[in-house]
């Protein structure tokens, strides 16, 4: 798994491209609590072809982690693979999710 | 083997109020419009192939108790929630008072719904039946005596007829009972509770309820992957979505779907069965959630083949 960073109008735009899995999950999950510390970050997930449970608990402890910096974390961009695992596990309660990422850039900065 | 749930239900019962039985009743017979349903046959036809499970039946609302059958004089049952009623009245339907039996119980722990079903268990009552609980906390005659002295119940642990013997195992280390072997392992669940995995004649049957799943990443080192391993059976407390395991109902000591597949599918487990319920959830959302279930072990790995079912009350399952 590859992750491109990029900011846009003071939004730090995560970009992870293909399996969000057991493998690739920790160093996700370290890409974006470092980037939680500069503020509000939405996860461009266009890319990514398949996220497992550890990959939605990273997400989860950034929501947490967000919380506690005073910062704000979102998703953008699903594929249909991961809209339904998010639908599956019902993330869509816990996160917030755009359907494109310059709508979660507008809203988040 | 053969497996039977007599109760599926997590925390506490469930039972189905006459609202639900009117839904169901309504969609039946809606769905039965224009058909022709006339004689028995094209009935029972139509509700076990044409109806959901949801509508034609229910998933139940007694709580954990599950038998294997031994295929031999005593009896073999893991938790004594209140689907032990059910299961107690049936042993003396078939036999009557007068023949005596052996029970032994594999104890996942003493929380409530885990035990409550116990003070209704009528062989309990009968002398000459030999009731063996086997478990790995320590007190558990005290929790037992506890749950069955006055003022909240009137018979007394010690007035019960039957012989009651309490017997610790060791998580970690084998117990032979007759023609199985049963190996106990820890679980993270608040003031503990154990799995049993029974092996007989090279079948596996893995019980493991109230366990919360907590890891980062999971690969090969993670102790149950060990305890999961090739079994032909995993029951799994399957009791939450992720999103509330991981956020509102983190550390309440269960897991979910998503884990149960990923967890199963990496043991090579052949038939994954989803079970402690959430007692909010009714017919319809179990339903919902099993198709949801198998699609995502689907989207995990496609070609494992693995087998899954939601537990119900009256569920048999041949192993």
């Amino acid at each position: 798994m590859e992750i491109s960073e990029a900011r846009q109008d003071d939004v730090v735009v995560l970009r992870p491209v293909g399996r969000i899995n057991n493998d690739t999950s920790s160093a996700f999950q370290s890409r974006l609590l470092a980037c939680l510390g500069a503020g509000s970050v939405l996860v461009d997930l266009s890319g990514v072809e398949y996220i497992s449970s550890a990959g939605l608990r990273a997400l989860m402890m950034g929501s947490k982690e967000s919380q506690k910096t005073g910062g704000r974390l979102a998703v953008a961009g699903l594929t249909p693979v991961v809209k339904e695992i998010f639908e599956i596990s019902r993330f869509f309660h816990v996160v917030q999710v755009f359907e494109t990422p310059s709508e979660g850039i507008a809203a988040l900065r | 083997m053969l497996i039977r749930f007599w109760g599926t239900r997590g925390s506490l019962p469930a039972p189905l109020g006459y609202r639900a039985v009117r839904t169901k009743i309504r969609e039946a017979l809606l769905a039965a419009s224009g058909r022709g349903l006339e004689d028995p046959a094209t009935i029972d036809r139509f509700i076990d192939h044409d109806l959901p499970f949801s509508v034609s039946g229910t998933f139940g609302g007694n709580t954990s108790c599950v038998e294997i059958d031994t295929e031999s004089d005593e009896y073999l049952l893991c938790d004594l929630g209140t689907g032990v009623r059910e299961f107690g009245n049936g042993v003396l339907a078939r036999h009557g008072g007068a023949a005596h039996h052996c029970f032994n119980v594999f104890l996942s722990h003493v929380h409530w719904d885990h035990v409550m079903g116990f003070p209704f268990f009528s062989p309990a009552y009968i002398p000459g039946n030999v009731i063996r609980i086997h478990g790995c906390h320590k007190g558990m005659r005290d929790a037992f005596q506890r749950q069955q002295s006055a003022p909240g119940f009137p018979v007394d642990l010690r007035s019960l007829g039957a012989t009651i013997e309490f017997v610790e195992l060791e998580p970690g280390r084998t117990f032979e009972l007759g023609a199985f072997s049963v190996l106990p392992f820890l679980q993270h669940h608040a003031n503990d509770s154990y799995g049993y995995r029974f092996s007989k004649g090279g079948k596996t049957i893995v019980y493991s309820t109230d366990c919360e799943h907590k890891f980062e990443t999971l690969d090969e080192t993670y102790p149950f992957i060990g305890y999961f391993r090739d079994a032909d059976v995993l029951i799994f407390d399957a009791m939450y979505s992720l999103a509330d395991q991981v956020s509102v109902k983190e550390d309440w000591g269960h897991s979910s779907n998503m884990i149960a597949v990923e967890l199963a599918q990496l043991a090579g487990v052949k038939h994954l069965v989803m079970y402690h319920h959430e007692p909010i959830y009714d017919d319809g959302m179990l339903e919902t959630i099993l198709g949801e279930t198998r699609r995502y072990a689907e989207l995990s790995r496609p070609r494992h083949g693995l087998a899954i079912t939601s537990a119900y009350d009256g569920l048999e399952i041949v192993v």
